[in-house]
């Protein structure tokens, strides 16, 4: 019976993808009536900027304090979104109607994410094609293939935040794993126009960057190299560099030139890099610098207490009441933008370094773009926590082919969609947030742990127990701590334990992601010839 | 065993679509004077919180049984009693005697959906995950894909978690009943399925089946010895939980008649409102509810429903067996849907949705969503458009003694998908068209009356279906196995 089960399913052939594309897809729409944030006002005002305003007012309009601050090819899309929206509710369109809201938007814009998801469905059954399926057993559940399309389909941090607290990451992502696959296809033109493209609708993609311009200048513009694996300088391709720098050029020329057509580029690059932001957001993301500063904070407790320090030198209550503002450090040494920029590239060096000197094919990019993710993830000025994604959705491509990747992937994973959880805080939302955490993680454990069920164990006990620590933290944080009388009196405190506990979990995947990059893969990765 | 980690994985799934869907509104929201489900449960709760037991089910000055009057057994008003408590606990505005009618609020409704799913967690899905488990001869990966259907089904979700009821309360104890008897531990089966008689009386269409398939089992252990020792522990069994449950109310002769008189109202017509009934539909030929007086309209239901269920009891009490059974359980539940007297709409949670009613509580999108996602589920695990044959539709036996008179009888499984496809097209047009258009002047409840007559022919349908599977499932059943 269960053979049959399972030559039924492969008979089926892409049954099962469409099964599980749509039944997410369900999911979303069941959502829909669930809280959404003050992004939701956000992308209401660029559909009413874009619609009602020439593009000479786009980056100048401040009625609302949501400017518009993605660049132009984002705000094309709204526009074309705005056009569909007039048929739907024209109230939502005027730049006036601050902090709008009917049904009928609520409808629109949630089915306008629910819809661009189709791009990130796509590149899903792309990258699918790309995973070696030589692991292949005979049941469909345990395929790589299958593990990736759940774990990239169903991932919780996805869905948190594109179709609860509202952004547009699904089509977004969609575009950078479409380029992942076309360089895995050997289509590297395709690849970087894709790139290029994704640039232009979020500039948060700059963190990878790097990863992209070193892998296509190594792998792709020196078209052959020495027997040994190293750079042979002879073979360099000036017309494939030339044909790069071309689709590039011609990328930013269609974003940007309308812009400095109207002498607008300065005023622009403003609005898209704010640095008078301060150096943690609001909810600290749990990154280096959010060790940095519980650090600064203990130090400061005690020093109080040991009267080593002066009470009225201090600022009063820092960075933890999380205001979004510009703050100094007490004990240690204050950062500053360049600081955190110059820290972030030396952090990136290492994986650009091997992947210019000992390149290992596409799998080899997708580590070096993982890493220069993450490595910006952990050092970046003013990085939000949902900047995770970024570097979980590309390792899930990783975490189904070896297993100390899987283990990797796990605990960044699973304490990067836990940071997720602030953002959610209403109590409706509670169960929610808590079952489908549980569901992916569960699954993902499980699965991979299944796949990889002949190899030694994927976590080791500190791993777990720092795992399952997240729940005790979870009922202190939520269940416990309200209920409290420290609540009036500390209110960061859950947030400071939250992105502390989770900033040990990806600080600790980051150092192993480094390892396992600096010292090469056990026993695989064969050079491939490009 | 690997795969258990996927009935983790279906039960955290129901569990998420179940709260998904309670974000929505629920029935009666913000409409005064007499809002909906969700005001008379917050109201029971007042009722049996601040008023003595004896006063439940009576009218008096605090307690108007006009206005949401308890019309559940004992067991609800102990739920009703339990959540309460817990309210008082959280916010006595709630449960305030009188001055809380109509509280509506969002940490209300948050604590209401809390206790629908943590009855929910508590009785039902346990149920369905042991009853899955408990299949035999199937594989793991069907135990999984048959929880995971059961689960999403959306009548049960939408009516719980929507339009705000505890039906899986007294279904999770009628399939723990199921579940006992079927893997013979008869008694506590028999004591499960008298706590949700006890729950709901409705359950009550369910109670013939479990009383043939238990009497046949004692027949088949021999009356004079094993049999009837089974027969005497049973009537123990049922006799005490009935007392217990009902032992305030067992004190005085006009208590127990009181609570009768609220659960069984004799007094209302052959049927109210529109519902897919067979009196409904017939109506609409014939309008039978005025032409006939009040007591030849009981007697007519009373014997329909009575013929239309003979047969697969004797059958079932002949020749006891779990399949035989739960066949049973459905064309009782059928016939008792379709003939009885004073029938709801809800009671056909069952078998159905229930779309004008959803249409109401502004349900739409939930009820669209959960009905296509159930649907994919089923058609993902059990292939419905591929060729059909006659020992899947179960009718081989049925077909073998036709064609006996008929033999060019083969063309029966055609004639069923045909049959199918026709079906789900026409309910996609009514829905489609009660959701869209208006209807004319004339006939202001042209659709739902539609939705009824069409949703009554496909009962009928499956009542004549599952009989004949019943009739004709015997002697071929042993020789099926083996071809399997």
């Amino acid at each position: 019976m269960a053979a049959s089960g399972a030559g039924g399913a492969r008979a089926g052939g892409g049954a099962w993808f469409s099964a599980l594309a749509l039944g997410v897809t369900f999911l979303k729409c069941l959502l829909i009536p669930a809280y959404h944030s003050t992004d939701f006002e956000v992308h209401r005002n660029w559909l009413a900027i874009t619609h009602s305003l020439p593009i000479s007012q786009w980056y100048y309009e401040s009625t609302s304090e949501w400017t518009l601050d993605y660049p132009p090819f984002f705000a094309w899309f709204e526009y074309v979104l705005s056009h569909v929206a007039k048929y739907v509710d024209e109230e939502m369109l005027n730049v006036r109607h601050l902090n709008y809201f009917s049904s009928r938007t609520l409808l629109f814009q949630r089915f306008s994410v629910i819809f661009t998801d189709a791009l990130f469905v796509y590149a899903v059954h792309e990258c699918c094609k790309c995973i070696d399926g030589k692991r292949a057993s005979k049941e469909l559940t345990e395929t790589p293939t299958f593990i990736l399309s759940v774990l990239l389909l169903w991932n919780f941090g996805l869905l948190i935040v594109d179709h609860i607290h509202f952004q547009y990451n699904g089509f977004l992502f969609g575009l950078m794993l479409l380029s992942i696959a076309r360089l895995f296809q050997k289509r590297p033109m395709e690849g970087a126009f894709l790139f290029a493209t994704l640039l232009h609708f979020k500039h948060i993609y700059l963190y990878v960057a790097p990863a992209y311009g070193v892998y296509l200048l190594r792998s792709y513009c020196f078209i052959s190299n020495k027997p040994d694996g190293s750079v042979q300088w002879s073979s360099f391709s000036f017309v494939r560099v030339f044909s790069l720098g071309l689709i590039v050029f011609l990328v930013s020329a269609f974003s940007l030139g309308p812009f400095l057509a109207l002498n607008q580029l300065p005023q622009l690059f403003s609005r898209l890099f704010p640095f008078k932001r301060g150096l943690c957001h609001a909810y600290w993301a749990p990154n280096f610098w959010a060790l940095y500063n519980a650090v600064d904070k203990a130090l400061s407790v005690i020093g109080l207490e040991l009267n080593l320090l002066d009470p009225n030198k201090i600022p009063k209550a820092a960075m933890t009441s999380g205001l979004v503002q510009q703050f100094e450090h007490t004990v240690l040494p204050s950062v500053t933008p360049l600081a955190t920029l110059i820290c972030t590239l030396i952090a990136m060096l290492p994986s650009v370094f091997c992947l210019w000197f000992k390149p290992q094919g596409p799998r080899g990019f997708l580590r070096c773009l993982v890493l220069c993710a993450l490595s910006a993830f952990m050092f970046g000025w003013h990085v939000h926590e949902k900047a995770v994604l970024l570097a979980v959705l590309p390792m899930s491509l990783l975490s189904v082919e070896k297993a100390g990747d899987a283990s990797i992937f796990l605990i960044l994973t699973t304490t990067g969609h836990y940071s997720l959880f602030p953002l959610l805080f209403t109590a409706p939302e509670l169960p929610i947030k808590i079952l489908l955490m549980l569901l992916f993680t569960i699954y993902s454990v499980f699965s991979l742990k299944t796949l990889f069920r002949k190899e030694k164990a994927l976590l080791n006990w500190t791993e777990t127990l720092y795992l399952l620590g997240l729940v005790p933290l979870e009922v202190c944080c939520e269940l416990l701590f309200p209920l409290t009388s420290w609540k009036l009196k500390y209110p960061f405190v859950p947030l400071l334990l939250t992105s502390g506990y989770c900033a040990v979990g990806i600080a600790y995947a980051w150092l192993r992601l480094c390892c396992s990059v600096l010292l090469g893969h056990p026993g695989g990765g064969k050079t491939k010839r490009n | 065993m690997e795969k258990w980690y996927w009935m983790i994985v279906v039960v955290l799934m129901g569990l998420t679509v179940r709260w998904a869907v309670s974000l929505n509104s629920y029935s009666g929201a913000g409409k005064p004077p007499m809002f909906g489900d969700y005001e008379a449960q917050r109201h029971w709760q007042e009722v049996t919180y601040n008023l003595p037991i004896k006063q439940w089910y009576f009218n008096s000055s605090d307690n108007n049984l006009q206005y949401w009057g308890l019309d559940y057994p004992p067991l609800t008003a102990y739920h009703s009693f339990l959540c309460a408590y817990v309210a008082k606990f959280i916010n006595p505005d709630w449960i305030a005697l009188h001055v809380s009618r109509g509280y509506e609020s969002q940490e209300h409704k948050l604590f209401m959906r809390t206790t629908v799913l943590i009855a929910d967690l508590l009785i039902y899905i346990p149920a369905v995950v042991l009853y899955c488990c408990c299949l035999k001869e199937i594989s793991i990966k069907k135990k999984v894909a048959n929880a995971l259907c059961i689960l999403l089904y959306p009548g049960l979700i939408l009516i719980d978690y929507g339009h705000f009821q505890y039906n899986s309360v007294s279904l999770g104890f009628a399939l723990w009943g199921v579940l006992g008897v079927s893997c013979d531990w008869d008694l506590l089966g028999s004591l499960a399925f008298c706590l949700a008689i006890n729950y709901k009386q409705m359950e009550l269409y369910h109670s013939l089946p479990f009383f043939c398939f238990l009497l046949g089992k004692c027949f088949k252990k021999g009356l004079k010895g094993k049999g009837c020792v089974l027969l005497m522990k049973l009537v123990c069994i049922v006799v005490a939980s009935f007392t217990l449950c009902w032992l305030p109310f067992f004190t005085e002769w006009e208590q127990t008649l009181q609570v009768l008189r609220r659960l069984f109202p004799v007094d209302r017509g052959l049927f109210e409102d529109k519902v897919a009934n067979v009196w409904c539909s017939f109506n609409i030929f014939l309008k039978i509810k005025d032409i006939l007086p009040r007591h030849i309209q009981i007697i007519i239901s009373f014997c329909f429903t009575f013929l239309s269920l003979l047969p697969a009891c004797i059958k079932l009490t002949l020749q006891p067996s779990p399949k035989g059974f739960k066949f049973t359980l459905v064309s009782c539940a059928l016939s008792f849907f379709l003939f009885s007297f004073q029938v709801h709409e809800k009671s056909i949670l069952l078998v159905s949705f229930m779309l004008p009613l959803l249409l109401k509580d502004e349900l739409l999108m939930p009820s669209v969503v959960t009905m296509m996602a159930f649907f994919v589920a089923c058609t993902t695990f059990f292939p419905v458009f591929g060729k059909t044959s006659e020992e899947e539709l179960k009718l081989k036996s049925f077909c073998i003694s036709v064609r006996r008179y008929l033999p060019c009888f083969t063309f029966l499984p055609k004639l069923i998908q045909y049959l199918f496809l026709t079906s789900v097209t026409t309910m996609l047009l009514l829905t489609l068209m009660t959701v869209t258009l208006d209807p004319p002047r004339k006939l202001p409840d042209l659709f739902s009356v539609l939705v009824c007559f069409i949703s009554c022919m496909n009962f009928l349908f499956f009542l004549v279906y599952f009989n004949i599977i019943i009739m004709w499932d015997s002697k071929h059943g042993r020789s099926q196995k083996k071809i399997n």
